[in-house]
């Protein structure tokens, strides 16, 4: 693994690390690490630094809906504009371009349920270009960006000293 | 009734694990950082735990052959062939162990006669001297120390052999030192084992952990040491598969047999469900190991610098996952840094001297902890360290 992939993985991992700490552990000198860093940083490799947190946890209402999309494609834009369209609304939190039964796979995350299909049914739905959507809510939250959510905070059942 | 009086004398005089010491202690404290856990912090493989799972639902929860089902030894023997060089026969060179640890006491019972002296180099780990005395054989400690890598030297191994030698046990990668053995440093040890016509047991339980270099080598790879050595290891360390408790050693035929014949009458055989785990984790568990072993390599070097910067000296290990600073300079013993560690910043270690004498003036730390634990036991280590310099 070159250098800089493996910081960048050791970094996703652990945000919340020095730079010096990181760069013992990937094994390269200080100043390579803060200079790639740094690079990634400006040349938007590096897109933010944020927090896994489980909201079902907290007293916070938070409903998240997949909503797949069928759409029309347009001459010479195919589905890009139209899905431009849609994901510059905040409301929307990803869009992924899919291949089978339908386009877009679109997640949206609104304070309750008649929030999120109201979205759906005063914006997104009648949208030029979208020819039928299915919402799904989300009930539970398993796995989530590869950490396990249900699991987390599990106790370590390992004996203390062996 | 004197019930002291009724059991047997050599039980009663091996002295219990050093490591389990601080056990009740911490075990009752609250917001305490263990360091002290000699497994890996990682849960098994789901393919792994899949297959285990799968062959109880299939309804094999029968026996195994006593040496092990040979699907099992045939997988073990392209692993050790592919891994380290090493080539066995699957139906008279393998038996499937309850762990490396009873391979390790089948091993020593299967060689050891009353009176028989066993080299033992220490610090080590706890388990070799009390098999080797419940076999009626004779444990003669020999030190390794910072200044040799805590390598066995050729020297000190001579000056420990007797006319009633008849066993080196040698672990390395080594646990609590982080100390491997290289090929050079190996077959300078080996000249004296030959010359002395000694029997080797090489735990090679930590094998696939080494960082940089050249990897593991087995002392039975070495010229004319593959009929004297016994190997032992096991899935333990290598998959993150302590309950599952497997292990295997394998060597000459004459001795597999005896170890077999020990084996079929205090065990019968290994758990069946975990050697069905045991094959997957050969057959598709290569990426696992690199995964892991990388990830531990990581912290490794966090957790070493961060102890040199706290003032510590410390030999940067090699091997296994535990590091073994040297901790003189603070004017504590082991035990009493590792006791006034806990109670003052809550971090638990272990004191060098479980190890064996020579581990004085040292402490264990394991890495297999998630790196904010590290990175919070290192705080709190170097404001330790500073608080107690003299």
């Amino acid at each position: 693994m070159d250098n800089k992939i493996a910081l960048l993985k050791l970094l996703e991992e652990n945000p919340r690390l020095t730079v010096a700490q990181l760069a013992q552990m990937a094994d390269i000198p200080l100043t390579e690490a803060e200079a790639t860093i740094h690079e990634c940083e400006q040349n938007h490799t590096i897109l933010g630094y944020r927090t896994m947190i489980d909201w079902d946890k907290t007293d916070l209402e938070a409903v998240t809906a997949f909503i797949e999309v069928k759409l029309q494609p347009q001459r010479g834009e195919g589905f890009d504009r139209i899905a431009s369209h849609i994901y510059r609304w905040p409301e929307v939190t990803s869009v992924y371009l899919m291949s089978g039964g339908f386009d877009l796979a679109v997640t949206i995350q609104g304070k309750s349920l008649k929030e999120v299909a109201m979205f759906v049914a005063t914006k997104l739905a009648p949208m030029e270009g979208v020819t039928a959507t299915a919402t799904h809510f989300v009930l539970k939250k398993y796995k989530d960006q590869g950490v396990e959510f249900v699991s987390a905070g599990e106790t370590d059942h390992r004996n203390v000293i062996v | 009734m004197e019930m002291r009086e009724r059991i047997n004398p050599t039980v009663l005089d091996i002295r219990p694990s050093g490591i389990r010491r601080f056990f009740n202690i911490v075990s009752e404290m609250k917001d305490v950082i263990s360091l002290g856990i000699g497994e890996p912090d990682f849960v098994t493989p789901w393919h792994i735990c899949d297959a285990g799972i799968y062959s109880l639902e299939k309804g094999i929860t029968c026996y195994t052959a006593n040496a092990g089902l040979l699907e099992l030894r045939r997988e073990i023997c392209k692993y050790l062939e592919r891994r380290f060089g090493l080539g066995y026969d699957p139906a008279t060179q393998v038996v499937v162990t309850v762990g490396g640890s009873e391979a390790i006491d089948l091993a020593v019972r299967s060689l050891v006669r009353p009176g028989d002296e066993v080299i033992i180099p220490e610090p080590c780990f706890v388990c070799y001297d009390a098999i080797v005395r419940l076999a009626g054989g004779v444990p003669v400690p020999v030190s390794t120390d910072m200044e040799h890598d805590f390598a066995l030297t050729p020297e000190a191994l001579e000056a420990a052999v007797t006319d009633k030698t008849r066993l080196v046990i040698l672990s390395y990668p080594n646990n609590p030192t982080g100390a491997i053995m290289g090929r050079a440093e190996l077959e300078a040890v080996a000249e004296v084992i030959r010359r002395h016509d000694l029997m080797v047991i090489s735990d090679e339980i930590y094998g696939e952990l080494t960082y940089g270099g050249e990897g593991h080598v087995s002392v039975a790879s070495l010229p004319d040491m593959y009929d004297r050595t016994v190997v032992v290891n096991g899935f333990s360390k290598t998959y993150a598969m302590t309950g599952w408790r497997m292990g295997y050693a394998t060597g000459h035929p004459e001795i597999i047999a005896a170890m077999t014949k020990i084996h079929q009458f205090a065990i019968m055989s290994a758990p069946t469900q975990s050697q069905y785990a045991a094959i997957e984790a050969l057959r598709n568990g290569d990426g696992d190991i690199d995964r892991m072993r990388d990830e531990y390599d990581a912290r490794r070097r966090l957790i070493t610098e961060g102890l040199i910067a706290a003032g510590l000296s410390c030999y940067v290990p090699r091997g296994a996952f535990y590091v073994f600073p040297c901790i003189r300079s603070t004017g504590m013993t082991s035990e009493e840094f590792a006791e006034k560690l806990l109670h003052e910043k809550r971090v638990a270690v272990v004191p060098g001297d479980a190890f064996g004498a020579c581990g004085e003036g040292y402490v264990r730390l394991s890495y297999a902890a998630s790196v904010e634990n590290i990175t919070e036991a290192l705080r709190r280590i170097t404001e330790f360290v500073a608080e107690h310099k003299k």
